[in-house]
């Protein structure tokens, strides 16, 4: 494909050279700026403590000490951690796919009376700084209007908002109005009624989209603090980002490096296997321009 | 025996009933079944959306209006709430930190739009003409992206560090004098700028990336073959062919970047002398160290106003440079 620079000047003796040390120069920089800080995380949780806290630093461990991860996992309790970040962040992707597929579906092929002034105020929530709702969604989930529910210190706190997405609306809603109604009227003729066609028909075409609001579920949920931090003051119920947080100061050095390696495995491990959907999130709600 | 339409009654027997149970229907009774049918999908719509109306009525619309209400408020959870018009707002502009937060803030974003804008958007342009390795250089940028932002976070208050920290002994290693980064008043929040800016970079750079792919190769031709040099060229032809989604991403930023609150609280606390204190970090303290949500909500309130100011004066901008 054709781009700023000309094929032909690549090709020529110079553009090679030129070529050549640019692409060095910005390996370089790539693997300093984005790969060395890792290498330092994990060997720095391999260090004992006095080489950490030596200055200068050392670039390669005089003495490895691998065990330093089992220590970190038993005395931060990762375990524990790990299972109440998996069940924030799980059960915040299957209320997101529970309760925005069935309203998108009705949204873009039910459309019934008033379905776009529905959408039209789940859209206008997108306008909102994420923040400017912080504390009054906070008073909201301490008591609940109507039912009086104290939701603190419950996964709930975090699934029932969370599900409260337009933006997912918003692309699944996009993704089914591709699809021709044909289909759906075809489902009808059948017999099928709509939540039947919703399951055997637009589910199963709609995997894409699917995959994208479900990566994008787990990794927003698995990266947020401040709400997490807000709705889960018992410790024990804490996610591995609040909890990491709260223990960074009393902790020993290469027991927390340790710890916050362990925390990213799961998003790095994740990114290297959903590379294509995840990169494709991030382009699904730019306008092309 | 038989006669041409017993046959096509026993070789089709679903159509013909189809068509004996329903007989001349009248206008109005088609018009009633219509109706009725249109009520039932209705339903079902309604039924499907339901969750969703539920979740949104409670997480979102209602703390929308219970935020304005909250602003004009003093609530404290022990008494009932009463009405105290604009004292939550005065009390604020009286806090002398809240001017600072908002310098501090304002200074975040801008320094956040010099390095966050520019950075993408320049690795963006050398990437694409990169032929090699493109698969690593994606996967290396947008690798802190999947980092919860606590680790990154407190990975860098380690880097920081001015003992034994990563950058005082690359420093040290080339014989340079090692800085104090998080712990000067002068250079605190430039560091928590780098690190924002390296922790979300791999995003927006990818976006920049998709939007070059789309610049048609001609106009690249086209250019050249008119006598334009590369800087022409990307002036001339990549500028005004990525524009849009510059201008989108700039306000996103801006917007984001106002609402910075994990790396302060993480990183600094505020401090070195309060030059870290950011709206929402006050905004924090507000609520849920001095327990005050009426002012907390205020400052939410004016957060919110600034940003959607700033959106509808940028849109504007941006549509009357458009037109002209």
């Amino acid at each position: 494909m054709r781009t700023l620079v000309s094929p032909s000047a690549l090709r020529s003796p110079r553009g090679k050279v030129v070529y050549g040390v640019v692409f060095a120069c910005t390996l370089a920089v790539f693997v300093i700026a984005f790969m060395f800080p890792l290498y330092w995380a994990i060997t720095g949780a391999l260090k004992s403590p006095q080489e950490l806290a030596q200055t200068p630093a050392t670039l390669v461990p005089h003495e490895w000490h691998p065990e330093t991860f089992a220590d970190a996992w038993s005395q931060l309790n990762l375990g524990k951690y790990f299972l109440n970040t998996l069940v924030v962040a799980g059960g915040a992707w299957l209320a997101q796919l529970a309760i925005d597929v069935p309203a998108a579906f009705a949204l873009s092929k039910l459309r019934p009376k008033f379905g776009n002034v529905v959408l039209g105020l789940m859209l206008a929530t997108l306008m909102l700084p994420a923040t400017a709702l912080l504390v009054p969604t906070y008073v909201t989930v301490t008591d609940l209007p109507l039912l009086h529910l104290n939701l603190i210190n419950s996964p709930t706190a975090v699934w029932l908002p969370a599900a409260a997405n337009a933006f997912n609306i918003y692309l699944l809603k996009r993704f089914f109005d591709q699809i021709p109604d044909e289909l759906i009227e075809a489902a009808r003729i059948d017999g099928a009624g709509p939540v039947r066609t919703l399951w055997k028909i637009i589910l199963p075409i709609s995997r894409p989209i699917l995959a994208v609001v479900s990566i994008l579920a787990v990794v927003t949920a698995w990266k947020d603090f401040i709400w997490p931090l807000l709705v889960f003051p018992d410790t024990e119920k804490q996610t591995l980002s609040v909890m990491l947080q709260r223990v960074a100061i009393d902790m020993p050095l290469n027991v927390l490096v340790a710890g916050m390696v362990l925390a990213s495995l799961p998003m790095v491990a994740l990114f290297l296997a959903f590379q294509r959907q995840i990169l494709a999130g991030l382009t699904a709600g730019s306008i092309k321009g | 025996m038989s006669s041409p339409r017993s046959s096509s009654l026993l070789a089709w027997p679903a159509t013909s009933s189809s068509r004996a149970g329903r007989p001349a229907v009248s206008p109005e009774e088609r018009r009633r079944t219509t109706l009725k049918r249109k009520i039932k999908e209705n339903l079902t719509a309604y039924g499907l959306l339901c969750a969703a109306l539920v979740v949104f009525a409670l997480f979102s619309w209602y703390p929308i209006v219970r935020g304005v209400l909250l602003s004009f408020q003093q609530v404290d959870f022990v008494n009932a709430p009463t009405w105290v018009g604009f004292d939550n707002f005065a009390k604020l502009f009286e806090d002398p930190l809240f001017g600072v937060a908002w310098r501090n803030t304002l200074l975040f974003t801008g320094l956040a739009l010099v390095f966050g804008f520019a950075v993408p958007f320049l690795t963006a342009v050398l990437l694409n003409e990169i032929r090699h390795a493109k698969a690593f250089f994606r996967l290396a940028v947008y690798l802190p992206v999947m980092l919860p932002p606590v680790v990154t976070a407190l990975m860098w208050k380690w880097f920081y560090d001015p003992g034994p920290g990563l950058f005082n002994s690359a420093l040290g290693a080339v014989g340079l004098p090692g800085g104090q980064w998080l712990d000067s008043s002068g250079t605190a929040m430039l560091s928590l700028v780098f690190v924002s800016t390296w922790a979300n970079m791999g995003s927006t750079t990818l976006i920049y990336l998709a939007a070059l792919g789309t610049i048609p190769g001609e106009l690249y031709e086209a250019a050249e073959l008119d006598g334009a040099g590369v800087w022409k060229r990307l002036r001339h032809v990549t500028f005004p062919q990525t524009r849009f989604v510059l201008l989108v991403l700039l306000l996103l930023q801006v917007v984001a970047t106002m609402q910075v609150f994990t790396e302060p609280y993480v990183m600094t606390g505020g401090g070195p002398d309060d030059s870290t204190v950011t709206v929402l970090l006050l905004l924090y303290r507000y609520a849920f160290v001095y327990n005050d949500f009426g002012s907390a909500s205020a400052m939410s309130l004016l957060l919110f106003v600034a940003l959607g100011v700033f959106s509808a004066w940028y849109v504007r901008l941006t549509r009357k440079a458009d037109q002209s």
